[in-house]
C-alpha cells in the first residue's frame, strides 16, 4: 500500500526552530547527551449504546520534552507551551532536574551509539480516519447496533471505536532529525443478554482487532455485520451451555486469545529494564532474568517467538524509536529458548548489546520514554497445520476464542486467562460451548506444554491500544501475531466456583 | 491571556444554543528509583481545554492542548459544526445556571522539581542506610498541582485547585527473595516521612527472615487498608446507576431495577464520600468532558455533597447522571474522587494479636475482573502475606493468586480495624484520596500460589 505524506499541518508547526532553540542551549549547558520530541497526537473517541450516540469527542494534544544528561544524571522538561523560548527554558528546567537530584544518582547514564539519520517515516494506512465524516461512523456503528438488538438475541450493545493520528518530530544533539506519522485504531461492540426472571447476563463482543491501519479497516476489511448476525446466537447459546468441570484440559488456543497471553508471560517477562529490576516497585520484575540469556528453556521446541517494530500495520511499527534508533526484527525465543531480549540505548549500554534494538517509547510528549514492548510475535508452524488438525488431535479438551480477563504476577509466573468463547472438544471434534472457564499456569510450564502451531493460514496480527506501564503510567500500542496452538493438560477453573464459599 | 479570559472570550465567541468550557491546567514534578539509584525523573507543564457547543440538543466537544488567541475562534466553530452531523443526545439536560466560586478567580500553583529539596537528600541518606543493610530500595514520588476551571454559557464560573501526590517505597533483600511496600497518598508532599516508612519496610523484612510455604485454599485473612482500598475502589467505579438498572452489574436485581435499600454487608459498614472531607479536599463541582454512563456533559457543575453509598451495610447509593435520575424519578448522584470507610476498631497489631490463625496481606496487585455477575475479581497478592497464629506474625508466606469479589468480602468482614488514610497500590494512579481500615474477612479463596517474590 502507498504511504501517505506527513500531515501538512503538522509540517508546518514551529518544531524545527524550537529544536535548534533547545539543543544549542543543551550545548551551552555542556551536557553529554540531548535530545528534543516534539508530538501532536489526535485522537477521537466513539462510544454507542444501543442506539444512541452515547459519547463522541475529537482532541488534539500538542506538546514537546526535553530530555538530557548532565554530570552523568538524567534531566527531562516537558511542556505544551510551543515557542523557542518555552523550548530553552525546558532544557534549564531538565537541567535544573538533573542537579537537583543528582546526589540520587549512583549509576552515571551512558548510552549505546546509534547512526545519525535525517528522514521521515509514514505507517502504510489507505485513509485517514480523521478525513471522515463523523456522521458515515456515527451511522456505521448504529447500523452495527441495529443488527445486534433486531435479533432479539441481545438486550444491549455498546460499540467504542478509538482513532488515533500520531506524529512525532526527534531531533538529537548529535545530529538526528526524524518526522514520523502512525495511524492506528480499534473498535468492536459488545452484545449483552439478561435473564430477566434470573438475572444471570453475560455479554459478547465481536472479534476485530485493533490496527495500524485506517478507516478502510472498519468500513470494508473487517465484517462487522457478520459478527453482528453471529455474535448474538452465540451468546444465547453460551448463557445455556454447560458449565465447565474444573480439571486438566488440553488448550486450542485462537490467536484471537492467545496474543494476549503472548503479550503478558512473554511480552513483558522479555522487557530488560524488569529484568533488571528498574520496574520492581511498579510493572514488576521478570523471571527471565538476564543469566538465563541463551540457557532458559522458556517452551517447546516449536516456539519461535519474534520482536520486531517492522511488520506492516503493525500498532509498534514505526521507523525510529523515540531515542532515535532504527527500526528492527529480532528472535526473543528460538526453539524454545530465550535468546533475546527488549533493549533502550542505555540497557544496550550497560548489558554490553552494542546497539539497542529499537523498543523507548513514550506516549505523550510530556513523558520520559521508557522500553516499551515492540511487536511480539508467536511465528507460524512450517507443516501448516490447520485449526481442524489441531482439534482433531484432542481427545478432551476446550477450543478457546477471543480474549476477556487476564491477569499476572508481578515477576509473570503465575497468569489467569478466560475468554469470550469456550467450545468443548470431545474426541477430535467441537460438540458445543462451555461457560465459565478461565485457564490458570505457570509461564514456562504452559509454554513447554506447546505440542503444536498452526501453520501461516491460522496466523492473526492481534494486539491492544493500552499496555500500561511506568510511574508516571503511559500506555502503549502494540501487536502481537499468534497462530492457533495446542496445549496440553492445563489447569481449568470454573469462575462461578471459584466465587463460591469455601 | 489568562486562562479565564481565554474561557469568557470562548463564551463570546459562542453561537451555539449552549457552551461549555473546560480547562485543566497542571504542573508536575516526579522522580522514579531503582537499586537505590534513580532511573527516570522530570517536571511536565501540561493543559487541556474541551469546548463543548450544543445545537438543538445536538453535541459537539473539541479538545485541545495548543489555543492560542487567534485560533480561539476557530475551535468554536469547530465544535459547533461538530453538533451538525450529531442525533440528539440521550442525556441531553439544560445547563445547570448561574453559580460560580472563589476559585474562579484562583491560579495554578505551579511547582518545580524544588518540591523534592527537602525529600532528596533524605532519600539519598535512606539509600545508603539500605546499601549497608544489603537491601534494594525501589519507588516512586510524584507531585502535581492542578487548577480546573469551568464556564457556561449559562454563566457557571467555577474553579477548583488540587494538590495531589504519593510516594510508594519498595525494600527488597538484594536476592530478591524478601520484599515488602509501603505508599502514601498526599496533597502537599509536606506531609512525607520518609524515615518512619523505611522503619515499616525493615520491621516487614524482619518478619520475611521466616520463609514458610503454604499451598492455595481459603483462608481467612487480615486485608491492610491499601489492599482493602483496592477492592472497594472496583466496587465504587461498579457503583453505576444506568449499568445496574439495566441488569449489567453485581448491583443489578433480578426482574429489572438496582439493589438500593439491600442489606448487602454487616451493620458496622459505612462508606461514603465528601468532597470536603478533611485532608482528603476534593472537587466540589463535577467536570466531565464526554458523557457516559457514570456521568453526562449535562451534569458540568453539579454540587458534589457527602453521598453515602453504604449505610450500615445497606446498599444506599448508586452513580446517578442528571438525565437517568430525571428518567427515573430520582436524585441525581455525582461521582466524588474520594472515598472513606470509617471505623475505629482496633488497631492492626490489635487484630494480629487477637488472630488464632490468618494471613495478614499488605497488597494487593493485577485486579481484573473475571465475571460481572459476582463481581469475582482475580489479582495477586504482593510484597508482603504472612502467617499470623495464635496472635503472632511466625513468617513470610509465598504469593497467591486470589479470586474473590468485593461484595462478597464485604458481606464477610468479621472485624473492622481504625481507618487511616491509604494508598491502593495498583489503582492508586486513578484514585489517589481514600481512607479505609484494615479488615478480617473470614473465607478468602488463594486459588493457587505464585512463585513471585
Amino acid at each position: 500500500m502507498a504511504r501517505p505524506d506527513i500531515d501538512q499541518s503538522f509540517a508546518d508547526l514551529p518544531y524545527e526552530a524550537m529544536a535548534d532553540a533547545a539543543l544549542s542551549k543543551a550545548q551551552n549547558l555542556n551536557v553529554s547527551y540531548a535530545d528534543f520530541r516534539f508530538e501532536r497526537l489526535k485522537g477521537q473517541l466513539i462510544n454507542m449504546r444501543d442506539l444512541q450516540l452515547e459519547g463522541l469527542v475529537t482532541s488534539e494534544s500538542l506538546g514537546f520534552a526535553v530530555r538530557l544528561v548532565k554530570d552523568g544524571s538524567w534531566g527531562f522538561a516537558a511542556s505544551v507551551e510551543l515557542s523557542t523560548e518555552a523550548a530553552a527554558r525546558a532544557v534549564e528546567q531538565a537541567a535544573d532536574v538533573a542537579r537537583t537530584l543528582s546526589s540520587l544518582n549512583s549509576e552515571p547514564v551512558e548510552l549505546a551509539d546509534e547512526p545519525i539519520y535525517e528522514d521521515s517515516f509514514v505507517s502504510s494506512y489507505g485513509v485517514d480516519p480523521f478525513s471522515v465524516p463523523d456522521e458515515e461512523k456515527i451511522s456505521f456503528l448504529k447500523g452495527v447496533n441495529e443488527k445486534v438488538l433486531a435479533s432479539k438475541k441481545a438486550d444491549h450493545v455498546d460499540f467504542a471505536l478509538s482513532q488515533v493520528l500520531e506524529n512525532k518530530f526527534f531531533a538529537s544533539l548529535s545530529g538526528s532529525k526524524i518526522t514520523q506519522q502512525r495511524v492506528r485504531l480499534q473498535g468492536n461492540f459488545d452484545a449483552v443478554r439478561i435473564d430477566k426472571d434470573s438475572g444471570a447476563f453475560d455479554t459478547m463482543r465481536s472479534n476485530a482487532v485493533p490496527v495500524g491501519k485506517g478507516w478502510e479497516y472498519i468500513s470494508s476489511e473487517y465484517d462487522f455485520m457478520a459478527d453482528a448476525e453471529e455474535i448474538p446466537s452465540l451468546l444465547e447459546e453460551k448463557m445455556v451451555s454447560k458449565s465447565v468441570d474444573p480439571g486438566r484440559y488440553d488448550l486450542v488456543i485462537d490467536p484471537t486469545n492467545l496474543w494476549l497471553t503472548i503479550h503478558e508471560s512473554i511480552g513483558h517477562a522479555t522487557e530488560l529494564d524488569r529484568a533488571l529490576g528498574y520496574e520492581a516497585a511498579y510493572a514488576g520484575t521478570s523471571f527471565a532474568t538476564i543469566d538465563n540469556l541463551g540457557k532458559l528453556q522458556y517452551g517447546s521446541e516449536v516456539m519461535h517467538v519474534t520482536g520486531d517494530r517492522l511488520v506492516e500495520n503493525g500498532l509498534a511499527s514505526v521507523g525510529y524509536d523515540d531515542e532515535g534508533v532504527a527500526a528492527q526484527q529480532w528472535d526473543i525465543i528460538k526453539d524454545g529458548v530465550l535468546v533475546g531480549y527488549q533493549l533502550n540505548r542505555q540497557m544496550a549500554e550497560k548489558q554490553g548489546f552494542g546497539r539497542s534494538n529499537g523498543c523507548a517509547f513514550a506516549d505523550s510528549p510530556l513523558h520520559v520514554p521508557l522500553q516499551r514492548m515492540p511487536n511480539v510475535s508467536l511465528q507460524p508452524g512450517q507443516k501448516n497445520l490447520s485449526l481442524d488438525d489441531l482439534i482433531g488431535g484432542v481427545d478432551r479438551g476446550i477450543y478457546i476464542v477471543g480474549d476477556k480477563s487476564w491477569s499476572i504476577d508481578m515477576q509473570r509466573y503465575n497468569f489467569q486467562f478466560t475468554g469470550q468463547r469456550f467450545y468443548e472438544i470431545r474426541s477430535g471434534k467441537i460438540v458445543g460451548q462451555l461457560k465459565d472457564v478461565a485457564y490458570q499456569a505457570t509461564t514456562t510450564d504452559f509454554w513447554n506444554s506447546m505440542e503444536a502451531v498452526g501453520g501461516p493460514s491460522t496466523y492473526l496480527l492481534g494486539g491492544a491500544f493500552n499496555c500500561g506501564k511506568g510511574q508516571p503510567g503511559q500506555i502503549a500500542p502494540v501487536s502481537h501475531g499468534a497462530p492457533v496452538a495446542l496445549f496440553r493438560q492445563i489447569n481449568v477453573l470454573n469462575t462461578t466456583q471459584e466465587g463460591g464459599s469455601s | 491571556m489568562k486562562i479565564q479570559d481565554t474561557m469568557e472570550k470562548i463564551i463570546e465567541l459562542s453561537k451555539a444554543d449552549e457552551c461549555i468550557v473546560i480547562s485543566e491546567e497542571s504542573s508536575n514534578a516526579n522522580v522514579r528509583w531503582a537499586n537505590n539509584t534513580t532511573t527516570t525523573n522530570g517536571v511536565a507543564e501540561a493543559r487541556k481545554l474541551y469546548v463543548i457547543s450544543t445545537k438543538n440538543k445536538r453535541v459537539g466537544v473539541v479538545g485541545r492542548t495548543y489555543f492560542p488567541e487567534d485560533q480561539l475562534e476557530d475551535l468554536v466553530r469547530e465544535s459547533e459544526a461538530a453538533c451538525e452531523d450529531k442525533p440528539e443526545a440521550e442525556d441531553y439536560a439544560p445547563l445547570i445556571e448561574g453559580i460560580s466560586n472563589d476559585g474562579w478567580s484562583e491560579s495554578l500553583d505551579r511547582i518545580g522539581i524544588e518540591v523534592f529539596s527537602n525529600f532528596a537528600p533524605e532519600l539519598a541518606q535512606v539509600f545508603k542506610e539500605a546499601a549497608s543493610s544489603d537491601i534494594k530500595l525501589f519507588g516512586f514520588a510524584d507531585h502535581s498541582t492542578t487548577a480546573v476551571y469551568l464556564a457556561t454559557s449559562s454563566g457557571m464560573r467555577l474553579g477548583h485547585m488540587q494538590g495531589e501526590g504519593k510516594l510508594e517505597v519498595n525494600a527488597k533483600s538484594s536476592d530478591y527473595s524478601r520484599s515488602s511496600w509501603v505508599g502514601q497518598a498526599t496533597s502537599t508532599f509536606k506531609d512525607i516521612d520518609l524515615s518512619r516508612h523505611y522503619e515499616r519496610l525493615q520491621q516487614r523484612l524482619g518478619w520475611a527472615d521466616t520463609k514458610l510455604d503454604l499451598d492455595p485454599g481459603h483462608y481467612e485473612v487480615l486485608l491492610e487498608p491499601s489492599a482493602v482500598s483496592d477492592m472497594l475502589l472496583y466496587s465504587y467505579w461498579t457503583s453505576l446507576a444506568r449499568d445496574a438498572d439495566e441488569g449489567r452489574t453485581v448491583f443489578s436485581k433480578p426482574g429489572g431495577g438496582n439493589r438500593k435499600g439491600e442489606q448487602l454487608y454487616p451493620d458496622n459498614v459505612t462508606i461514603y464520600s465528601d468532597p470536603s472531607e478533611p485532608g482528603f479536599e476534593v472537587s466540589p463541582f463535577q467536570v466531565v468532558p464526554t458523557s457516559s454512563s457514570q456521568a453526562s456533559v449535562f451534569d458540568n457543575g453539579l454540587a458534589c455533597g457527602r453521598t453515602e453509598w453504604v449505610s450500615r451495610g445497606v446498599l444506599q447509593s448508586l452513580v446517578t447522571p442528571r438525565y437517568w435520575a430525571e428518567k427515573n424519578e430520582g436524585p441525581a448522584v455525582p461521582f466524588i474522587d474520594n472515598l472513606i470507610f470509617p471505623s475505629s476498631g482496633p488497631s492492626l497489631d490489635d487484630m494480629i494479636s487477637s488472630t488464632k490463625r490468618a494471613l495478614l496481606v499488605t497488597c494487593l496487585w493485577y485486579i481484573r475482573e473475571v465475571d460481572p455477575q459476582t463481581l469475582l475479581l482475580t489479582g495477586l497478592t504482593r510484597d508482603g502475606v504472612f502467617l499470623v497464629e495464635d496472635g503472632e506474625v511466625k513468617g513470610a508466606v509465598n504469593n497467591f493468586r486470589f479470586n474473590m469479589s468485593p461484595v462478597a468480602m464485604l458481606g464477610q468482614a468479621q472485624e473492622l480495624g481504625t481507618s487511616e488514610p491509604t494508598l491502593a497500590r495498583e489503582f492508586g494512579d486513578y484514585f489517589t484520596f481514600a481512607k479505609m481500615p484494615p479488615v478480617r474477612v473470614a473465607d478468602w479463596n488463594m486459588s493457587s500460589v505464585s512463585q513471585a517474590t
